[in-house]
């Protein structure tokens, strides 16, 4: 084949590899990938610390390795720049999710009945012990996050303000639940005791939207990094306090908290108390009951969130959230307060975290502080990036696959037969977790979802492409 | 010489400062109420800052800016006003009610809700991934809200909201009549092109319904049938609509043809102020943007003994 023919053959098809390459050039790529292959694996691999019999440290030179490790990358370099063709294009893996209209619609609302469902669901198929299990750990603690991650969404993905201590104004939910539930109402009117959770569900919210508004205040300045950055230390100051506040929080040691109960009814009977299966005859055992109880409270408040947030989209202060995170400067041309806007979005993104503290701490039945470390703020936020900023539907999937998988790691124990009883499959979450972000990160830049929805519309509803929709400057 | 007769808007002695150097030098001038006002000048003359400082970006060194919704501008009732340590004083509280206000006290948005001063901006500034409509939806933000009961009653689907709303849609839809972008309402505002972000930029700005529109650069970038476009719509804006025009123009083709008065700007200094024609022909007007002629360098050069 000639030179000139097989050059234009790689650019109009692209099976072959492209002759323009010399063989050469080819050779001093691999070398330095070579070159680059030593100057890591000396310092990692060329010699071992080893006590010997005098129980002295002895290094053991292991040239051999490092000469491996070298001629590994070169070769494989040189094999790849011969074998494999640069020139092919490029397959998409992931196309956009460009789901037609009726389908785009489909969708959210069988994931709505699907998610009503389920614990029905789980139950014919794993029985009563196996249930609890994927109610609780799977249902409940997705669902968590799934609330989580909407309320965040509005602060991040609606109004462009980065937050990476949310956790704070679910810590404040959780404590203004235990506090309240477990000290002031026995001390005070003990006979509320029962109705505890109803009681502080409302406090909390509205406790962790003042907590909103006042980091608001401070960061209403602030842009990109340093929001960022100040928004994090909140979330560390709350969790500090609540470590040394002894006296009111009982420090690290933490609080326990009266078990939630069905409207008053509880659901195991500690002092003799009528319990729910005293009155209703229920198949099954109390702990079934609670968790599917708790299920759907969690359930109905995710769906409460996301119904606020659709309608508050089409609201004029959440079409200004929007137009804040496409261009401040133009918000306040047209007579928007951008002030107000963004405080609104702080409180309304912490009222939804307080109530998702508020039942955290009601289903845990125990808070401390280890449960509101930055890891918590930074899951949460990495739900919102990966759903795709805006999308409550992409958030969800986001969350279902994030922190189901991180579940799912727990139920590998299999594995061991494989590697050996001290391999822990769940201690390589993280790691799987953070290649999981890379490649979405490769692939899908704007998320699951990557376009936006208009909230209004005179003919047809287009969906915006990605493109287009800013990311908010913080 | 409506401007001096009843002015809309009186600048006096505005001063602008960053840090060593000044911007804007001791500038005063009028907009008069329904004229088209241009604000011309080199680059670097001030233009653009002044704007800043009308419209509230920038808070003026020193000076006073005044306007008036209704009626004339009241010597006595500014003085007073100035005595005071109030911003403005409206005839009630209900927003968009006419009144006095002195800008330079007022922060950006409330200049824009209370005072209806509405800008564009140089370097367009719209709400690109929303789509044409929702950006003129937002800018009736103030009505809406009120309307809304602070979100509260359009959160559960009050008549009134939606009543609201469909009044909105309504003044959107009129505004995109005017700017030819009704066959484009459903798509992003970042997705067309630069003539097109030009005209829904003021049909935005018009959305907030304004009494004065200070227009940035309105013509910069488009093709000779979009400028004749764009002259006959300001037109049509100050005719139909009673909204005075305040622009920053480099076209001199637009400038002569729409203005009703001028306002020349160089380093901060105004050199010259009048109605086109005197403009044109003031000889430091021609020097400012021509340059003199070595004649008379020779003059200058001579008079200081060189």
């Amino acid at each position: 084949m000639s030179r000139k023919s097989s050059t234009m053959s790689a650019g109009s098809q692209g099976g072959l590899p492209p002759a323009s390459i010399s063989m050469p050039e080819i050779l001093k790529d691999a070398a330095l990938w070579a070159l680059v292959a030593l100057g890591l694996s000396f310092p990692m691999l060329a010699f071992r610390t080893e006590r010997n019999l005098a129980l002295e440290t002895a290094l053991e030179p292991r040239a051999l390795l490092v000469a491996i490790t070298v001629a590994a990358a070169f070769f494989g370099r040189l094999l790849w720049r011969l074998y494999a063709h640069p020139s092919r294009p490029k397959r998409v893996l992931f196309p956009p999710l460009d789901l037609a209209d009726h389908h785009k619609a489909l969708a959210p609302r069988a994931g709505i009945v699907l998610l009503v469902l389920f614990p029905i669901i789980a139950l014919l198929l794993t029985g009563q012990g196996g249930a609890i299990k994927w109610i609780d750990n799977f249902g409940v603690q997705i669902l968590i996050y799934v609330m989580l991650a909407w309320g965040l969404n509005i602060v991040v993905g609606l109004a462009g303000l980065l937050d990476l201590g949310y956790v704070a104004f679910y810590a404040v939910g959780a404590y203004t639940y235990a506090i309240i539930a477990a000290y002031v109402i026995p001390a005070t009117v003990p006979v509320l005791g029962p109705w505890a959770f109803w009681i502080c569900l409302p406090l909390a919210g509205l406790l962790a939207a003042f907590w909103g508004m006042l980091l608001g205040f401070p960061v209403l300045r602030l842009r990109g990094d340093y929001l960022a950055i100040v928004t994090l230390a909140f979330g560390e100051i709350i969790r500090i306090v609540l470590i040394n506040w002894v006296a009111l929080t009982n420090g690290n040691a933490g609080i326990q908290t009266p078990r939630i109960t069905f409207f008053g009814l509880p659901f195991t009977s500690r002092s003799g108390e009528t319990t729910l299966a005293d009155i209703i005859p229920l198949p099954g055992t109390p702990a079934v009951h609670r968790s599917i109880f708790l299920y759907y409270v969690i359930l109905a408040l995710a769906l409460l969130v996301a119904v606020v947030t659709q309608r508050m989209r089409r609201l004029p202060i959440g079409r200004a959230w929007e137009a804040l995170r496409e261009d401040e400067i133009a918000c306040r041309s047209l007579g928007i307060n951008t002030v107000n806007t963004k405080l609104t979005a702080f409180a309304m993104g912490a009222l939804f975290g307080g109530l998702a503290g508020a039942f955290f701490g009601a289903r845990q039945g125990f808070v401390n502080p280890r449960s509101f470390e930055f890891m918590e703020s930074a899951t949460i936020l990495a739900i919102v990036v990966l759903g795709g900023m805006g999308s409550l539907f992409g958030v969800a999937v986001a969350a279902i696959v994030i922190i189901g998988g991180i579940e799912l790691l727990r139920e590998l124990d299999w594995l061991k037969s494989i590697f050996g009883p001290s391999f822990d499959p769940a201690q390589y979450r993280m790691l799987i977790f953070g290649f999981a972000m890379v490649l979405m990160m490769a692939w899908r830049p704007r998320g699951l979802i990557a376009s936006r929805e208009p909230s209004i519309s005179l003919g047809e509803t287009k969906s915006i492409s990605g493109a287009h929709v800013q990311e908010g400057h913080g | 010489m409506r401007w001096l007769r009843d002015p809309l808007l009186v600048v006096e002695g505005l001063t602008m400062r960053f840090g060593g150097l000044i911007a804007v030098r001791n500038l005063s001038f009028s907009v008069g109420r329904g004229d088209i006002t241009s604000l011309i000048g080199p680059n670097g003359a001030g233009k653009t800052t002044v704007f800043n400082c009308i419209t509230g970006f920038y808070k003026p060194t020193s000076g006073l800016m005044a306007l008036s919704t209704e009626g004339p501008i009241d010597a006595d009732a500014v003085a007073t006003l100035t005595a005071s340590s109030r911003r403005y004083v409206c005839l009630d509280d209900r927003m968009g009610s006419a009144g006095l206000f002195l800008l330079e006290r007022m922060p950006d948005f409330e200049i824009a809700r209370r005072a209806r001063v509405a800008r564009t901006f140089q370097n367009i500034r719209l709400f690109p991934g929303m789509t044409v409509l929702e950006n003129l939806i937002v800018a009736q933000h103030n009505p809406l809200m009120r309307a809304s009961g602070l979100s509260l009653l359009g959160l559960f689907g009050a008549e009134s909201y939606k009543r609201a709303v469909a009044a909105a849609v309504d003044v959107a839809r009129y505004w995109l009549d005017r700017i030819d972008l009704t066959a484009r309402a459903d798509d992003a505002a970042g997705a067309l092109p630069y003539g097109d972000q030009r005209r829904l930029e003021i049909g935005r700005a018009m959305c907030t319904d304004p009494v004065l529109l200070c227009l940035d650069e309105p013509a910069a970038g488009l093709n000779p049938r979009e400028s004749l476009a764009l002259n006959n719509l300001l037109r049509t804006i100050r005719d139909e609509h009673g909204t005075s025009i305040l622009l920053i123009e480099h076209d001199m083709s637009v400038v002569m043809e729409i203005s009703d008065h001028v306002v020349v700007l160089e380093y901060g200094i105004k050199i010259s102020d009048g109605t086109p024609d005197s403009v044109k022909n003031d000889p430091k007007v021609v020097a400012a943007y021509l340059g003199v002629e070595d004649r008379e360098v020779a003059a200058v050069a001579a008079e200081v003994g060189l």
